[in-house]
């Protein structure tokens, strides 16, 4: 095992000088040489979206790719609560080097310090950029922006657009997008996915894709492949993801050689509607912005079964304000999360399930009163009531935790370059930013710089160095990744079993959770290890996927996924047992303190693990990449 | 856990198509087990797993966040866009909306804009499209002044998010006895026209969009208002009033440059 293949990339000196000395630095393409070159961008997400555009506005020929119907419905569209950014509008404290340390704490010293900084000084000019594109963020009287507070932090810096932040972020993204598509300088293809990386001379020069309408499987070249492709939460088959979301385009690039970071970084949303029955589809996130007025509690006793409103204030623990008294109900999502679980374990959840704890806005609606309440988050609350069928403005909201992001991805260098040379990735796709766990409204955050920031520059150094169209469309790499895509179609429709994809991918769905969940012991991720191979297998011989390949085919596309997740899934429990401490979202029940809290071990595992593809009969092999801490000084987490 | 006394049986009418030239039909199929907590998409895809398992396929639809934002699905409940809940996407409705025996038609959005893809699915593009003509502000990435320098009325911003909610899912063609696109477009123009930094495209950008509506082959506004009940964020037919105004003095004081339509300037 070597370290030789992980090159971060990092520029010298000190780390507020770091990006303008590297910007500098890089190779710039000519303007009137941009044109000649071609650069595909899977995904249309914040991250895609704003790159597409960027990458089609600096001149680039940009080919794009979405799986939705229209660009604009990538996942990002979904994120409610906010953006951070360290405008220090509100005179607090803040500054870009606190949104920087708490991103490095919050992520609980696993991330790379000179990409978190790069980040949160690029958090400033994307509230610029939104604003002048339209984005219609929450204003004070006075016409200047409003801020509110979210986890993990104690300044406010979180900009927001009422609970649909990702949604206007987007949809400014997408407005980019499109006037550059207009333009001419973006083709966009959507209804269309990515099944395959094209790597020639050890570079990436295209994608095999399947165009979901005509089922018809083809090549697309380029001169870089930029991979915004999102996470892959519904490994878990519950979580809050959209339907669609999927590990694939990672996976086969994983496959052709890009190294995976720390897959088993995956982050539990502590708030969410509870699960109601086993035909669930998916689960729903209440933003975590609803913890700023919503106070977290459980009876105090187990098994106390009375309706909320009869279990007066002496028989309430509200936990998070008792165990974290200096963050309270804004504890960062991994901590809140576990002390949920924990309450639950205790026998104090809530609802029928017994799975739950209150969310309870009486106080909060007491003193600001209603109209307030439903000013700041009255969507949220008539979603909830959607729902539930219950109302929150008179009950208390029943939440718990639930998959939501995962800050594991491809492993990119300080350049967001893959080990794969040309094959870029951004966004939730790739590992960089988070460490062990993200922080609210960091998402949006790092989607856009990675897009409209980021990428634009660093492509260009790359592009500089390469020939534009070096690539030979007909060559042997070439037609075997698109006949081996046509060959796994082929595949599945053979089989013609007994069980639905759905079937298969619930059962993944349990393993994942039951055994590289909330809490991970060695037991149980062996114990998975060792299932999951065994159901890929079954999933080979017995899924029954009807229809033909060249058509419209919604089982086909499931199918393809479920299969990919079912391969990603070992990795994910090979890295979680590997690691043999807890951090962040990574909880091994071996590895607490005696309260109960996350230990950490600096000693042995300072360092992104990055797994190696070798072969379907192979185990990957691990590579580290050190993490140092020259700025941040190595400290045990703590919110108390 | 799901409760089954409450559980209820649902006939389902469910348009099939094969594809975009191929004829329809109505099917009907029994949903048994339905639990009042299922999504209406929940419910479907018992009926597609049950499908699967006859061997027969599964019925095609269009869905993705299954939480009332990325705009993706697209059924007609009974007669109405998303169902019989105001402000409220299929993926939102429940099973609880519905009593035990009931017999549901479900249909594709029907409209000449939005040609069938397969079953419940279509191709809504034409809306990208109308946007492309314009539903933006011309800013490259990088030009942005500092967020603070240019204030916006609080009213004019809560107005403008109003109008920018709009999830683009099209019901409200589907609702429209015209087919036409106007509450979708009128939304857009609306909230670009209402913030200080929409204003150098304005009347350029309104000509723009209304052309490719039509281009697009989407109807005429003639004020029925269904649009507006449809909608599942609830915009109003407010934004149509702003848009005849802008598209009015657009079409009095615009340049000949600006009719063109399409063009991204």
């Amino acid at each position: 095992m070597s370290t030789a293949r992980l090159d971060a990339k990092v520029p010298g000196g000190p780390i507020a000088d770091k990006w303008d000395r590297h910007k500098f630095e890089m190779k710039l393409v000519n303007p009137a040489n941009k044109r000649k070159y071609t650069i595909i961008v899977v995904g249309t997400g914040l991250a895609g979206g704003s790159a597409a555009a960027s990458l089609g506005e600096l001149g680039y020929n940009v080919l794009n790719f979405c799986i939705q119907d229209s660009p604009r419905r990538a996942h990002s569209i979904a994120a409610q609560g906010g953006i951070n950014a360290a405008k220090n509008y509100q005179n607090d404290g803040d500054s870009v080097y606190r949104l920087f340390y708490d991103t490095i704490k919050g992520g609980d010293f696993r991330a790379r310090e000179a990409n978190v900084y790069r980040l949160a000084e690029a958090s400033v000019s994307i509230i610029d950029q939104c604003v002048a594109q339209g984005v219609p963020f929450a204003r004070e009287y006075g016409g200047l922006l409003a801020n509110r507070s979210f986890g993990g932090a104690q300044v406010s810096r979180t900009f927001y657009a009422r609970g649909q932040t990702g949604q206007q972020l987007l949809l400014g993204a997408y407005s980019a997008l499109e006037r550059q598509i207009a333009a001419g300088s973006v083709t966009m293809q959507a209804r269309t996915e990515m099944l395959d990386l094209i790597v020639q001379d050890g570079r990436a020069v295209g994608i095999v894709v399947r165009d979901l309408v005509s089922g018809k499987v083809e090549s697309h070249f380029g001169d870089a492949v930029v991979l915004a492709t999102g996470g892959y939460g519904n490994v878990f088959y519950l979580s809050t993801n959209a339907k669609g979301s999927n590990v694939t385009a990672t996976w086969r690039a994983y496959k052709r050689g890009a190294a995976f970071g720390n897959p088993c970084y995956t982050q539990i949303h502590p708030t969410c509607i509870p699960v109601s029955g086993d035909y669930q589809s998916k689960l729903t996130l209440m933003s975590e912005s609803l913890r700023n007025d919503g106070r977290v509690w459980v009876p105090k006793a187990g098994g106390d079964k009375r309706r909320p409103q009869d279990i007066p204030e002496s028989e309430r623990d509200y936990y998070l304000e008792r165990k974290y008294p200096s963050f309270g109900n804004l504890s960062p999502r991994d901590i809140a999360s576990r002390a949920a679980k924990e309450a639950c374990d205790e026998g104090r959840g809530v609802g029928e399930t017994g799975l739950g704890v209150y969310l309870d806005f009486a106080d909060a609606i007491k003193r600001l009163g209603e109209a307030k309440i439903r000013e700041r988050y009255g969507n949220l609350f008539d979603m909830y009531e959607r729902i539930t069928g219950e109302n929150p403005y008179r009950l208390p909201m029943r939440i718990f935790p639930a998959v939501h992001y995962t800050m594991g991805g491809l492993w990119v260098d300080y350049n967001l370059m893959s080990t794969v040379p040309g094959l870029f990735v951004l966004g939730e796709a790739n590992f960089s930013d988070h460490g062990a766990n993200r922080l609210g409204a960091s998402a949006l955050m790092q989607g856009l710089a990675d897009g409209y920031f980021v990428i634009p520059y660093t492509i260009g150094n790359y592009l500089a160095q390469v020939k534009p169209g070096s690539w030979a469309a007909g060559a042997a790499e070439a037609r075997a990744a698109e006949s081996g895509a046509v060959g796994r179609i082929d595949r599945l429709l053979g089989i013609n079993g007994t069980r639905t994809v759905d079937s298969f991918h619930r059962e993944l769905g349990r393993i994942m959770w039951n055994d590289c969940g909330m809490a991970r012991k060695a037991e149980g991720l062996r114990n998975a290890i060792a299932r999951i191979p065994e159901l890929r297998d079954e999933f080979w011989r017995s899924v029954r996927v009807l229809g033909r390949g060249e058509s419209f085919n919604q089982s086909l596309e499931k199918a393809g996924r479920v299969a990919d997740f079912l391969e990603f899934g070992e990795l994910m429990c090979r890295d979680a047992l590997h690691r043999e401490e807890s951090c962040g979202g990574h909880f091994r029940v071996e590895h607490q303190t005696p309260d109960g809290e996350a230990r950490r071990n600096d000693e042995q595992f300072c360092y992104v693990a990055a797994w190696e593809y070798r072969g379907e009969a192979a185990e990957p092999a691990l590579h580290r990449e050190p993490l140092h801490f020259e700025n941040i000084k190595l400290a045990t987490r703590s919110y108390k | 856990m799901s409760d089954k006394a409450r559980d209820m049986r649902i006939t389902l009418r469910v348009w099939r198509q094969a594809g975009p030239g191929a004829p329809g039909r109505f099917e009907t199929y029994q949903a048994e087990r339905v639990s009042p907590d299922m999504s209406f998409l929940e419910m479907i895809d018992v009926v597609n797993e049950d499908l699967i398992g006859r061997g027969q396929e599964p019925i095609a639809f269009d869905h993705d966040c299954r939480e009332g934002i990325c705009g993706m699905c697209s059924m007609v409940i009974d007669g109405v866009p998303h169902g019989p809940h105001r402000g409220t996407t299929t993926c939102q409705l429940h099973m609880r909306s519905f009593a035990d025996g009931d017999t549901v038609t479900v249909e594709p959005f029907r409209a000449r804009g939005f040609p069938v893809v397969r079953d419940l699915a279509v191709d809504r593009s034409a809306l990208d499209r109308i946007i492309q003509a314009g539903g933006f502000i011309g800013v490259a990435t990088g030009n942005a002044p500092d967020a603070n320098a240019m204030p916006v009325p609080k009213e004019a911003s809560d107005r403008a998010m109003d109008a920018a909610q709009c999830i683009g899912c099209g019901a409200c063609v589907a609702a429209c006895p015209n087919a036409s696109a106007m509450l979708f477009t009128a939304a857009k123009v609306t909230h670009l026209g209402l913030l200080p930094q929409g204003q150098p495209e304005r009347y350029r950008r309104v000509l723009g969009m209304v052309t490719q509506m039509d281009l697009e082959g989407f109807g005429g506004c003639t004020n029925f208002g269904e649009c507006q009940e449809a909608c599942p964020k609830e915009i109003g037919v407010w934004t149509i009033a702003r848009l005849n105004a802008d598209y009015l003095k657009g079409t009095v004081t615009a340049r000949d440059d600006a009719r063109a339509g399409g063009e991204a300037g």
